[in-house]
């Protein structure tokens, strides 16, 4: 629950940016006692000489459900599309320190993309499902990735995981474009799991989505988690607490770049915030 | 099922690229890439051919012939070279067929830009189009019958002559109208609302805000429309070859018959010029010259384009 | 209250004097630029006119299936047609792959340096060349370097120079009408970048890369000047049976029979000139039904 403050003052600019005495890390930034399924280690990201994220270092745990928030331009999406390297469609993008997905370097040399992204998926902002039928949509993944077996039973089983059989089962054969935007989202999820990802990466899933889609997307995530990991970015702070498990908060600095201010257990970072400005985010004095 | 940890067990060897994959990704970016190359080599090849036999036409004819003799006279003794007497063909025309389609191409990208209704817009845009469709070929019949004939004959009398510049330069007119139009269209279309509001404010008529305030706003875009025309204009050899004429002739009348750079190259093009004479190289040489003003003329305008699209977006 | 004296005429809003000329001006103006957008069509109309009432005439089955021949009245456009349709199957099946190949390599794949830079110029100026400059080129190269001489095949692949550069440009248009989150949708889920162009921006490229073609080949059907370089004013009186054979096409035929005096030639000639305006206006109108049909606005 969050704590609602007696009386909401605003924080000025030079509170905000003056960042008072800061806790060390390892006092706002928990460690899982579970093995990690992905962990970053003082990960920067560059566009060019541009800083996006500076040292960023946590641990994502296994089949859960992890937030990033954080307000606008704090990096919270550089972040996610590092993880399934997205980011390599960026020419000027680098990156220096280590990501490391169960144990082993995301970016080592030899690692290929392509195989990262079939592991690790990806559901964007705006839904954005293929102009094709809805059976051509999500058979889609395992043709070009080659995975063998009965096509009309994956995409049936797809189709049930994202709760969007029912509503599709007679009209496969329409096109994807012809459903409400909840449903092309669920499109979108199911065409994810189709190539059976371990991780699910979610991008503001519901911020293009009416209230009620929004609550059957965020019913699917819980009953997604006991399967796969999810990590969604969102700028609504009531949706993370209500979805996720685990929550990391990040903000911009003054020198644009974003950091990793704390990150924890979702019950006590909304509750008992460790740093001050996690809990100025939180209470509404700035975002 | 989402995956379980023995059906896809994470190990560098299930992330490490493929090397089939890798190499078939590799092997059709390479292919795409010769595609790209065939037009760099085109280009290159043009050049080579162009000035190899232009280089052997200089052996047997002096820069200053070629440049500064007013004959051309490539057949029949006295042989003669100068080049200024199909530039000035080439010129010719350019004049007469700019005098009429400027005015008239500039007036309908006004109307168009300034005065239509979309849904008019929407109709006559596609019609102009087909102006710049309609095969040479079939614009050089017109230049020499309906045109000649039926309606250039009758008014001059006989001072004009039966292949005369005017007639080719009026169906040349007509073909680029749509490159004047279109382009200056385009051009006018991008000066921002705000430029014609401030004048209507001020009362002005529609009239004085297009030519006062648009027209100039759109100037650069607006040139380039006509160095695109008269490059094409430059480079039409059909029109000019059938109603023109094949008599080089340093003038700029209208009524008499001349021989522009095309026309004289399509008829090296049609005779049996053998190779390596002079002649066969004087195809090369003036194909050079030809090219080389083209170009020039081609880069200013992109030049000039370039220009006015970023000055407003 | 006070009551308002005033000195002079009433105020109104309506215009007189200097203003109302200009505004009058400006009406008219309308009318006289409108004018002005219709000339062009006008004339082409007229022209047209008196050349079918010349040439409908001539129009019949004969004329489609005979030979040239010097009797006017017994010439035929048989072997201009089909020579026509061989060169342009050609043309098609060797610019298309090259032209959309470009395009993709450009817009999917190539790295973003200078040397892209200078093919994109390259294209640009390639497309401003004259025809009677790849006339020379292909005389050069494909007519006597290779020694295909002037066949079907050398004049084929002349016209499909030609047609590359505008060919490249329209498929880059279409490919740059596909959506950015097509291809991100595609690759994040674990599909290689050739399969994302193969499988989703091409066909979702490809009424415009049509479209492009279409008026391309209608370009490329109306051409002369490139194809008499080649060698394609010549007296065909068979029927092509291999790209190598000599060939003319209905273009050239025109030309042939335009610069002849007589009189019943001409009429030839304006049969001919129904033929081919049939032929590009059908396809010009075949592009703009299929631009039509896919618009997404």
């Amino acid at each position: 629950m969050i704590r609602a403050p007696d009386r909401v003052t605003r924080v000025t600019i030079e509170e905000r940016l003056t960042t008072a005495e800061t806790l060390p890390a390892s006092e706002r930034i928990s460690r899982i006692s579970e093995p990690p399924i992905i962990e970053l280690d003082r990960f920067n990201a560059f566009y060019g000489d541009f800083r996006a994220l500076l040292d960023v270092s946590f641990q994502i745990p296994e089949r859960k459900i992890t937030a990033l928030i954080g307000p606008s331009g704090c990096g919270k999406t550089t972040l996610l599309r590092c993880m399934n390297r997205m980011n390599d469609l960026v020419r000027t993008f680098r990156h220096e320190g280590r990501m490391t997905y169960h144990g082993l370097d995301l970016y080592a040399r030899d690692v290929d993309p392509v195989e990262v992204r079939r592991r690790i998926g990806m559901v964007f902002q705006k839904p954005n499902p293929f102009p094709k039928s809805i059976f051509e949509n999500i058979a889609f993944g395992p043709r070009v990735n080659g995975i063998k077996g009965n096509m009309a039973e994956m995409v049936e089983q797809s189709l049930r995981q994202a709760a969007l059989w029912d509503d599709v089962k007679d009209k496969l054969n329409q096109s994807g474009l012809a459903l409400s935007g909840g449903q092309q989202q669920r499109l979108c999820i199911a065409r994810a799991l189709a190539v059976h990802p371990e991780i699910i990466l979610m991008d503001e899933p519901c911020s293009a989505l009416d209230p009620i889609a929004t609550l059957k997307i965020e019913d699917l995530m819980r009953e997604l988690a006991k399967d796969y990991t999810i990590i969604i970015v969102t700028h609504n702070m009531q949706q993370a607490a209500r979805v996720a498990d685990y929550t990391a908060f990040l903000m911009m600095r003054q020198d644009r770049a974003g950091e990793l201010v704390e990150f924890g257990d979702t019950d006590t970072l909304f509750t008992m915030p460790k740093d001050k400005r996690t809990e100025d985010y939180i209470t509404g004095r700035f975002g | 099922m989402a995956a379980t940890s023995a059906e896809y067990a994470v190990t560098y060897d299930a992330l490490r690229r493929r090397p089939f994959r890798h190499a078939g990704e590799l092997v059709i970016k390479a292919a795409l890439a010769g595609c790209a190359t065939v037009s760099l080599v085109t280009t290159a090849v043009i050049v080579f051919v162009l000035f190899r036999e232009t280089a052997s036409f200089f052996g047997d004819v002096s820069f200053q012939e070629f440049f500064l003799e007013t004959e051309w006279q490539p057949l029949f003794t006295p042989v003669s070279f100068g080049v200024w007497e199909l530039v000035a063909g080439t010129v010719n025309v350019v004049f007469w067929s700019l005098l009429f389609a400027l005015p008239v191409g500039l007036a309908a990208a006004i109307y168009l830009s300034e005065y239509a209704h979309p849904h008019t817009r929407r109709v006559l845009k596609p019609l102009l189009e087909a102006l710049a469709g309609v095969p040479t070929v079939v614009y050089a019949y017109f230049a020499l019958t309906v045109i000649t004939q039926t309606i250039l004959r009758p008014a001059f009398g006989p001072d004009l002559s039966f292949f005369n510049s005017l007639s080719a330069s009026l169906m040349m007119a007509v073909m680029i109208l749509p490159t004047i139009a279109s382009i200056s269209e385009d051009a006018m279309a991008n000066v921002p609302r705000d430029l014609r509001e401030a004048a209507y404010g001020l009362g002005s008529t529609r009239f004085e805000v297009a030519v006062r305030v648009v027209v100039p706003a759109a100037l650069s875009g607006i040139i380039a429309a006509v160095l695109l025309a008269i490059a094409r204009v430059v480079g039409e050899t059909m029109i000019v070859a059938i109603a023109a004429g094949s008599t080089p002739n340093l003038t700029l009348s209208p009524l008499q018959s001349i021989q522009t750079m095309t026309g004289f190259m399509l008829q090296v093009g049609l005779g049996d010029a053998a190779r390596g004479s002079v002649e066969y190289n004087s195809l090369f040489a003036v194909g050079a010259m030809l090219f080389m003003m083209t170009l020039a003329l081609n880069i200013g305008a992109q030049m000039l384009v370039s220009r006015f699209r970023e000055v407003y977006e | 209250m006070a009551s308002y004296e005033t000195a002079g005429p009433q105020p109104t809003l309506r215009a007189t004097g200097a203003v109302a000329r200009r505004q009058a001006f400006s009406r008219v103006s309308r009318y006289v630029l409108l004018a002005a957008t219709l000339i062009g069509v006008g004339v082409l109309f007229y022209l047209g006119f008196e050349t079918v009432q010349k040439g409908a005439g001539r129009l019949s089955w004969g004329f489609l299936t005979s030979y040239p021949s010097r009797a006017a009245e017994r010439a035929g456009l048989r072997s201009s047609i089909l020579g026509s349709v061989w060169v342009l199957g050609v043309t098609v099946l060797s610019a298309i792959p090259i032209a959309v190949g470009t395009a993709v390599w450009i817009e999917e794949f190539a790295p973003r340096n200078r040397l892209l830079t200078l093919v994109k110029l390259n294209i640009a100026n390639l497309a401003g060349v004259p025809s009677i400059i790849y006339g020379i080129l292909g005389l050069a190269v494909f007519v006597r370097y290779l020694g295909l001489g002037p066949s079907i095949l050398a004049g084929g692949l002349t016209l499909a120079l030609m047609i590359l550069p505008m060919t490249i440009i329209a498929s880059q248009e279409a490919i740059r009408q596909v959506p950015p989150s097509i291809r991100d949708g595609s690759l994040a889920l674990g599909a290689t970048q050739w399969q994302t162009v193969w499988r989703h921006v091409l066909p979702g490229a490809m009424p415009g890369i049509m479209t492009g073609t279409i008026l391309a080949v209608s370009r490329a059907a109306g051409e002369t000047a490139a194809l008499i370089m080649i060698g394609a004013f010549t007296f065909i009186a068979f029927d092509n049976q291999s790209v190598f054979d000599d060939f003319t096409t209905v273009p050239v035929q025109i030309y042939n029979w335009t610069i002849r005096p007589q009189e019943a030639f001409r009429e030839n000639a304006a049969g001919a000139i129904i033929v081919l305006m049939v032929a590009v206006l059908s396809l010009n109108l075949a592009a703009a039904l299929i631009r039509e049909r896919f618009r997404q606005d």
